[in-house]
């Protein structure tokens, strides 16, 4: 089996009293799509923010690409090659799908003046090679774009930067069927170009059709790891709400047995 | 990122090619689409402009003589330019109240330190000083509303009677009269002299020649790189009508006493600033901030430190246009920076079309929305109206221009361009 571009060794987070995370495992393959899955307060967007350096793990490890390494930031995890994209999507909708792409990264010439030209020929290629043809005009104002246009401006934003690992929060939660076909579209691109895919979504639907893999978290700890193309859509439902935990919340001596 | 991996063949066909307007009438189709989906540009401010300056011109005559041209600009130039840094804070959708008496600041302070012999300081000594401390006091509004998260609204409201005070106690503790005169004649000259008619030539035609330079080379730039341009009609077009403008306004204020030379201050003001808006990562930054800070954020942007430099160019401007008032008058005195001034700036940079609630406006509104004002007000100044009369149709002017900003987002927002 190939080796993991991301794993994380029994990482645990609390905030106050509330264990929100408890030693999870989670690893991705490069060119997998994983999904991560889990009811509401499961940890998913825990562990994702973990990953993202958002806030530091409590305890475990992160390894990428086989070292340890410590996040503490967006700029350290882009620079690793980890590109998220929330589901807020995170577009400001002044500025055009360019500007957008490139926000916070702008190129530049002679130190200081952006280099549109540059930045428009990128942009162009990264849409083109994820075959994102639905957008009239590269220079478009992200406001009068459709959901659809927006997810994929924003995953094509993530994996312009030569990223090895794109994390997906909810990619079609806000979208309709053809909007939806479009993502799903774009996802299976990314793993075709040998990207790591994280997806996040409670659309087993979705899920069953893009995902390799899927990893079940309950109540901050894992509770399953899948291969989607070995269990139904009723064996992740019943993982998610009712998976055997290995600890026993608050006696992490008292391994129960799995 | 490699796009040979590619297959189209295997993935469902998705709608629509890219396409972009090629020629003239294309263009002015997609133009034509965009205006009537609201999104107007600066075509309703031009449209005011022209209503404005007929209406009064055929009221009295001597509105559009070369002496009252030549007065206008003198009349709006200390808008506008206060206006630039008003227009950078809108963009972050915050707000400087503090903004007139800030200029009064830079007025005063730079007035006190020219007084001859006590201290008779140089005049680019005293003028980087006052620069210096209003851009000082807009970086202190900047710390406290980021750091403290305190709305700019009621930050610069503090500053804004605080600032009062400060020129106020600077006045009387400096002059028993209540007025200061200024001395230095380069300083009065700021907003007094005029520029010999070669020298007017000159400067017009340069910037014209400035700016057809750089659009060429962009158009070039964009040619070799296989990027789709705008028609080259469209572009001899905007070019064309910047040259006739400019030379008609050179030609028309040479006619009377020359180009005044506060124009040239203004002018590089503009310039510059909008350079720094449209052309650089800072702006970038601050239209990014203004319109989804959490986005900015995110992306990696210092969104504490871009909206420090906001408010610091703020009062930057303030701090320049303090001191193109204090010229014009050649002195400052207890109402410095008092009366309709920060409503008139603040009305310049919303007329011009700069939002309220961030992310969209350019500097040159801040020209634009000053010359609204100036020409209002310089119309009202012929006809004799009381100030009373004034302030009423300035008002309106106000109301018109956001009203038609109201509508075009309405249009927008119905039509999806926004």
């Amino acid at each position: 089996m190939a080796e993991p571009i991301l794993e994380c060794r029994g990482v645990s987070k609390h905030f106050g009293a509330v264990q929100a995370l408890y030693k999870v495992d989670f690893e991705v393959l490069p060119g997998e799509v994983m999904a991560l899955v889990g009811d509401n307060g499961a940890g998913k967007s825990t562990l994702i923010k973990g990953i993202a350096g958002i806030y530091p793990f409590d305890e475990g490890e992160v390894l990428f690409e086989g070292k340890q390494v410590s996040i503490h930031g967006p700029k350290d995890a882009s620079n690793l090659g980890i590109e998220i994209v929330y589901q807020d999507l995170a577009l400001a909708d002044n500025l055009d799908v360019v500007a957008n792409m490139f926000l916070g990264r702008e190129r530049v010439q002679n130190g200081y003046i952006i280099n549109e030209a540059s930045m428009e020929n990128s942009a162009r290629e990264t849409l083109d090679g994820l075959s994102v043809t639905t957008l009239q005009s590269v220079r478009q104002v992200v406001a009068g774009l459709s959901g659809g246009q927006r997810q994929s401006v924003a995953v094509a934003k993530a994996v312009m930067w030569n990223s090895k690992l794109v994390i997906l929060d909810e990619p079609t939660a806000a979208l309709g069927v053809a909007q939806t076909r479009q993502v799903l579209d774009l996802v299976k691109r990314l793993a075709e170009q040998d990207l790591a895919v994280v997806i996040i979504s409670h659309n087993l639907h979705d899920i069953f059709e893009v995902a390799d893999r899927i990893t079940s978290l309950r109540l901050g700890q894992t509770v399953d790891l899948f291969t989607t193309s070995e269990v139904t859509q009723q064996d992740v439902v019943h993982s998610i709400t009712a998976g055997r935990m290995k600890f026993v919340p608050g006696m992490e001596q008292e391994e129960a047995t799995t | 990122m490699t796009a040979d991996t590619q297959s189209p063949e295997e993935l469902p066909p998705i709608s629509r090619e890219r396409k972009e307007p090629t020629n003239v009438s294309e263009y002015f189709q997609a133009w034509w689409v965009k205006v009537q989906a609201g999104d107007l540009g600066f075509l309703p401010i031009i449209i005011g402009l022209v209503v404005i300056i007929l209406i009064f011109g055929t009221l009295d005559s001597r509105y559009f003589s070369e002496r009252n041209f030549t007065n206008l600009l003198l009349q709006m130039a200390p808008f506008a330019t206060i206006a630039i840094g008003v227009v950078f804070v809108l963009l972050l959708a915050e707000i400087d109240l503090a903004i007139a008496f800030n200029s009064a600041v830079g007025g005063v302070i730079m007035t006190l330190l020219l007084r001859p012999d006590d201290p008779g300081w140089p005049w680019p000594v005293a003028i980087g000083v006052a620069l210096l401390i209003t851009t000082a006091i807009g970086a202190v509004m900047g710390l406290i509303v980021t750091k403290a998260g305190v709305p700019s609204f009621v930050v610069s409201l503090a500053f804004n009677l605080g600032l009062n005070g400060v020129v106020l106690i600077l006045m009387i503790e400096f002059s028993s009269s209540g007025t200061i005169r200024i001395a230095d004649q380069t300083v009065r000259d700021i907003s007094n002299a005029f520029l010999p008619d070669a020298w007017g030539w000159i400067l017009g035609l340069g910037a014209v020649a400035a700016v057809t330079g750089a659009e060429i080379l962009k158009y070039w730039t964009r040619q070799q790189r296989g990027l789709p341009n705008k028609p080259v009609g469209i572009l001899g077009m905007q070019l064309g009508g910047l040259a006739v403008i400019v030379v008609g306004a050179v030609w028309y204020a040479n006619t009377d006493r020359g180009v005044p030379f506060v124009m040239v201050v203004l002018g590089f003001f503009l310039v510059f600033w909008s350079f720094i808006a449209g052309r650089t990562r800072f702006g970038r930054h601050v239209y990014a901030v203004g319109g989804n800070p959490e986005a900015a954020r995110r992306a990696g942007i210092n969104v504490d430190r871009v909206k420090i430099a906001v408010f610091m160019i703020g009062g930057f401007m303030a701090g320049v246009g303090g001191i193109v008032i204090a010229s014009r008058l050649q002195s400052v005195a207890t109402n410095s920076g008092g009366g309709p001034l920060l409503l008139n700036v603040i009305a310049a940079a919303v007329i011009g079309g700069t939002s309220l609630f961030g992310g969209s406006g350019k500097v040159a509104s801040a020209l634009l929305g000053a010359l609204v004002i100036g020409a209002v007000d310089n119309g009202m100044n012929l006809q004799n109206v009381n100030s009373g009369v004034k302030f009423v149709v300035t008002g309106l002017v106000l109301l018109a221009a956001v009203l038609a900003d109201a509508f075009a987002k309405r249009r927008q927002a119905a039509s999806g361009v926004r």
